[in-house]
């Protein structure tokens, strides 16, 4: 027993053995889902995925699952998430970028008034907007004749729109790290404020760029209620597709398994890959929910 | 394969007409005289978002609590009806003792468990703790619609006699307990607590990454004397570390209680806020997407924007916290 306290003592092993802890109940869940996707359908249903684990030589591995998925409308659901995450990610960026160069160097009245604002909400649930915007759609449709829900469109615009409080406050927060100088030199020069931000500003700020372009990515990917609302069943994302499939009864957990991992894969690599950018934005203070 | 082409075709001129907006804008400013256009300048790149915020999200948030005074159809005026309605109807009064819960429980749970993993991997050397916080973190990455699929299965639950596939049921299972469904007791707020572990999951990694550099910047110097006074590692981190990172524990639980007070997608993946388990944003979308109710529905957004009100004013001053950091 002496012994057994003496090591736990040992700061570096003891919070080892913590983090092993940890790992292990973090990890479980998933880990199950990823081993039942991988398992033929004879077995999935019978036989316990950790008897896979505990033996996995004798344990038959397959992608039918996968297969099975992609095949049954997952790849479509794919391809409308890419389409609707891609331009939903650039644009906000573009436009945020723009606004937060007019609240960093330029001068106007009520600027701070605006710019608390525009932090305030970001603490507003979409929700209590988007009865009326998706009202104010059919309206319009109606009116001209334009279709606008179940586009890719509309989703852009109201993805957009949420991610413009956000985005401006970590845009504005990065430029005004910028050294003010060089602005006022090239103001000197003679250079207008639109060459000023294409030319020195948007170069300058591409690491607050890119950590804020993960964010959203990631946010748009993952997002369920505004597809759900804008671009719905005609061009199901696949938060949408896996939805339907979790509610219907006797499906099988091992069809909702893999398109739940085909559904992840992007976003973990995009996540591994530029975890550092991540994180860097994390820390300039990008949540929102 | 169409689909394909169309989407890239659609961000193609997606992003190039959002390009000609500005230069169009920055052209019209540009045809102004001098005097006017250096003090119209800043229109030129406010406008787009200026005009999006406030059709997408200011306008809206008005006509939303203009509606919770009228009908299910919004159509006719009917007071504070719907206000009435919601409070004195039992199921009502049940959700905003789940918000409640949600908010008392999560905030707290995540931020304890985010600053003891950002205390353990600072202990274990650079390599260790890389991979541990990249597997503490992954959850972040996934949807929550995902994340619910991940954990119904872990909390699954098979009519006796069959094999069981949710661990956590095989776990009761070998401690000789019986298999629940437990996803719907709502004995004590059960499943409600069941759905939190997983918002817990997704969380702590976030809350985990943003204390962890808080306290790599806490000067060494102050350890460092505190060890040499014969400290154990417990009073160092409880006198010297905690202390020194309060502020940032302090946003990070903010950060979380706006989100936890906005939580919907769990509820509606696990249990369609059955089985007393629904929230607010769930009452929202039942109402609206289910019952076509929208004076009611805008009633209940309203009274979930009246309760984080007061989170927006912890928000500006964080805000201007950070600010005064630079």
């Amino acid at each position: 027993m002496n012994r057994i306290t003496h090591i736990l003592r040992d700061q570096k092993l003891g919070s080892a053995l913590g983090m092993l802890v940890l790992v292990v109940l973090w990890s479980m869940p998933t880990l199950g889902l990823l081993i039942t996707s991988l398992r033929p359908s004879s077995v999935a249903e019978i036989s316990p995925w950790w008897e896979a684990l505990f033996n996995p030589l004798s344990t038959v591995w397959t992608l039918d699952a996968y297969q099975n998925s992609l095949d049954s409308g997952m790849l479509a659901s794919l391809i409308n998430t890419i389409a609707v995450t891609v331009p939903a990610t650039i644009l906000p960026l573009m436009i945020a970028a723009n606004a937060a160069y007019a609240f960093t160097f330029l001068n106007f009245k009520g600027k701070e008034f605006f710019f608390a604002m525009l932090v305030a909400l970001m603490v507003i649930p979409l929700q209590s907007s988007l009865i009326p915007v998706l009202r104010g759609m059919v309206a319009f449709q109606k009116a001209f004749h334009i279709p606008l829900t179940g586009t890719y469109a509309s989703a852009w615009v109201v993805h957009s729109a949420f991610a413009m409080p956000l985005a401006i406050y970590i845009f504005r927060n990065y430029m005004m790290t910028l050294p003010k100088e060089l602005i006022e030199a090239a103001r000197v020069d003679g250079a207008s404020n639109y060459q000023i931000f294409w030319q020195l500003i948007l170069p300058m700020s591409v690491p607050a760029l890119a950590s804020f372009a993960i964010f959203q990515f990631l946010w748009v990917w993952n997002d369920y209620l505004i597809a759900f609302v804008f671009v719905g069943e005609q061009k199901a994302v696949m938060t949408y597709r896996l939805l339907r499939l979790l509610g219907q009864y006797g499906q099988g957990w091992r069809d909702v398994a893999a398109g739940s991992f085909i559904s992840l894969i992007i976003p973990l690599l995009v996540f591994f890959g530029l975890q550092r950018y991540f994180v860097r934005g994390l820390l300039a203070g990008s949540v929102k929910g | 394969m169409s689909d394909i082409l169309f989407g890239l075709v659609a961000i193609v001129i997606g992003v190039a007409a959002s390009y000609g907006l500005y230069w169009l804008l920055n052209f019209i400013i540009s045809l102004l005289p001098e005097r006017v256009r250096l003090k119209s300048d800043w229109l030129s790149f406010l406008t787009p978002a200026a005009v999006l915020v406030i059709m997408v999200l200011v306008a809206p948030l008005f006509q939303t609590v203009v509606w919770s005074f009228m009908d299910d159809g919004a159509k006719e005026w009917v007071g504070l009806k719907n206000y009435v309605d919601l409070f004195t109807d039992i199921r009502f009064l049940q959700i905003l003792l789940n918000n409640f819960l949600w908010v008392l429980v999560v905030p707290a749970v995540t931020v304890a468990f985010g600053t003891a993993s950002a205390a353990l991997s600072n202990q274990v050397g650079p390599r260790l703790e890389s991979i541990f916080k990249s597997l503490i973190f992954m959850p972040m990455a996934i949807s929550f619609v995902a994340a619910s699929t991940i954990w119904s299965y872990f909390y699954a639950y098979v009519a006796p006699g069959r094999p069981e596939v949710g661990l956590l049921n095989a776990v009761v299972k070998t401690l000789g307990l019986q298999t629940q469904p437990w996803l719907m007791m709502d004995q004590g707020r059960l499943n409600s607590f069941l759905l939190m572990a997983v918002i817990v999951w997704l969380q702590v990694g976030y809350s985990m990454v943003v204390i962890s550099s808080a306290i790599k910047a806490v000067p060494e110097e102050t350890i460092e004397a505190a060890q040499l006074d014969g400290a154990s590692p417990w009073q160092v981190f409880f006198n010297i570390i905690l202390p020194q990172v309060w502020g940032t524990v302090m946003s990070v639980f903010v950060t979380v209680l706006i989100l936890v007070m906005k939580i919907f997608d769990i509820v509606l993946a696990m249990t369609r806020g059955n089985f007393n388990t629904s929230v607010l944003a769930f009452e929202w979308y039942k109402q609206f997407f289910e019952n076509s109710n929208i004076g009611p529905a805008s009633a209940v957004v309203t009274i979930l924007v009246i309760l984080i009100m007061p989170l927006m004013w912890l928000q500006i001053q964080t805000a201007r916290h950070q600010e005064a950091l630079r």
